[in-house]
């Protein structure tokens, strides 16, 4: 990351090419919005299928269940289920890969 | 801020303070009320109060001991009146306290009764408070600075702004030959193999893993399910979902110099650079234990809005959440929710802070220290006998 400013107005941050869920930066209505990834110049369209507040996960691509989760180029969770692309990503999707016993 | 010039506290043992208190030190619970009353009596000194000391055995009562002795070996402490309920513990702490050079004394309060021991390190407290009030800030340099990093109350904005901006200081820190604490064990979880990688050796490497298995095996030998209390509610509300997701949040602020060591709970760092401290991951907890193990200045940085302070190591909170910036302003020392919108670049950020950890050791209050936020908490490793 280095120290320009963006002037264009994300809606969604990325950390990193290859993550699967983007961060909303306001709260999100459902409809298009702009996602944009911190390690490259890539802008991306979403189709955002529901509210997603502030600080809280949108799917950039679908993923199957029981598969991994990427963010920060790390696996941060395993799906509970299948996610279509734009849909909110919460507890009530996702679970730790690692702590079994937080269900 | 190299040219800016800083003032400090030097201590006889070298270290380098940027406050100057005069504590009143409990060695355990029974001794809070009269330490209390000193304060009260010699208004200026500070009483800290906590919850243990009596009936601990094995390591949980050594990290009592090495808790409350480095407490008041921190530089940030000029002198040291501590009160126990029977005098051998009593003087293992001042004892302890006193090594550094530094003015300690000991009370006990068996044979003696509260009010006789009162009048006596009221006395002393009073003397010790214009002796200190005596000494005089001399210039210091930066990495003489001991700072210490650890988030609360994180969410997904802390990851994207408020702990980079961090990670820009620990390394600037560093790299000027600066030591920083960090610790927070089981949030590293899903992560921790990014500090293995970073620890500069394999003797560090095996330490640190061996500090994190122990810590996972205890919370899994417990059965309990963590949702809820790591990732906290709060975490939850404000957007994470689980804690490998909140442990690279956390890893952000770290920057990307080596880990030069892996330390036991309140031990003091005995290499310059990134210290990784074994420790829980609740923040008065956590800063407790690294204001013991020297650091004399902590960085926050915080989601949701946790409001925690320390009584003698200024805290200062750094948020990249909007909301949190507005709604709790009174607790923010500095706002850089412009990283997620692209109006401040990290840099920039990190500049802000610096500027602002130079006020503060010039002797700016933080917002924990104007709203008298003196979270001071030992680490219970188990029951008592």
């Amino acid at each position: 990351m280095g120290d320009e400013t963006r002037s264009d107005a994300l809606d969604v941050l990325v950390h990193n090419e290859g993550d699967d869920v983007g961060v909303a930066i306001h709260d999100l209505e459902p409809g298009e919005v702009l996602a944009g990834w911190l390690d490259s110049e890539r802008r991306e369209r979403i189709p955002v299928k529901e509210a997603v507040l502030l600080g809280h996960k949108v799917a950039l691509r679908d993923l199957a269940e029981g598969a991994d989760v990427i963010e920060y180029s790390v696996r941060v969770a395993h799906t509970r289920c299948a996610i279509e692309r734009g849909a909110y990503v919460h507890t009530h999707n996702v679970r730790s890969a690692r702590w079994q016993q937080s269900a | 801020m190299a040219a800016e010039r800083l003032t400090g506290y030097r201590r006889s043992d070298g270290g380098v303070g940027i406050r100057n208190h005069v504590v009143v030190l409990p060695v355990d619970d029974l001794s809070n009320a009269a330490a209390e009353r000193v304060a009260s009596v010699v208004p200026g000194v500070l009483a800290l109060p906590h919850a243990y000391g009596r009936l601990q055995f094995g390591p949980d009562l050594e990290l009592t001991f090495s808790t409350l002795i480095g407490t008041g070996c921190n530089p940030n402490v000029a002198a040291a009146v501590v009160i126990g309920i029977e005098p051998a513990w009593t003087a293992r702490i001042v004892d302890a306290i006193a090594a550094t050079g530094k003015p300690a004394v000991g009370l006990s309060i068996e044979r003696h009764g509260d009010l006789q021991t009162i009048a006596e390190a009221a006395r002393h407290a009073a003397r010790m408070l214009q002796d200190a009030t005596a000494l005089e800030r001399e210039e210091v340099r930066i990495e003489e600075i001991m700072i210490s990093i650890k988030c609360g109350e994180s969410d997904t904005t802390t990851g994207l702004g408020s702990c980079p901006t961090t990670s820009v200081v620990v390394d600037r820190h560093v790299n000027r030959g600066g030591t920083v604490l960090f610790g927070e064990t089981s949030e590293l979880t899903g992560g921790e193999h990014l500090i293995a990688e970073r620890c500069i050796d394999d003797e560090v490497r095996k330490r640190f893993m061996s500090m994190y298995d122990n810590y996972i095996a205890m919370i899994e030998a417990t059965g309990a399910n963590l949702l809820g209390s790591q990732p906290t509610e709060g975490n939850i509300r404000g957007g994470l979902s689980t804690i490998e997701e909140k442990a690279l949040g956390n890893i952000a602020k770290t920057g990307t110099v080596p880990v030069v060591d892996a330390i036991e709970p309140a031990a003091r760092p005995t290499k310059a650079g990134l210290n990784f401290m074994d420790s829980s991951c609740a923040a008065a907890e956590t800063i407790t234990l690294m204001a013991a193990g020297g650091a004399v200045l902590h960085v926050f940085p915080t989601g949701q809005g946790n409001v925690i302070g320390n009584p003698i190591e200024p805290v200062i909170k750094v948020t990249s959440n909007p909301v949190t910036a507005s709604t709790m302003s009174e607790h923010i020392d500095l706002d850089v929710s412009g990283i997620l919108t692209g109006e401040l670049g990290l840099q920039q950020a990190g500049d802000q802070l610096e500027a602002l950890i130079a006020q503060t050791i010039r002797g700016r209050l933080t917002c924990a220290e104007v709203l008298g936020h003196r979270e001071f908490v030992l680490t219970k490793l188990y029951q008592s006998a």
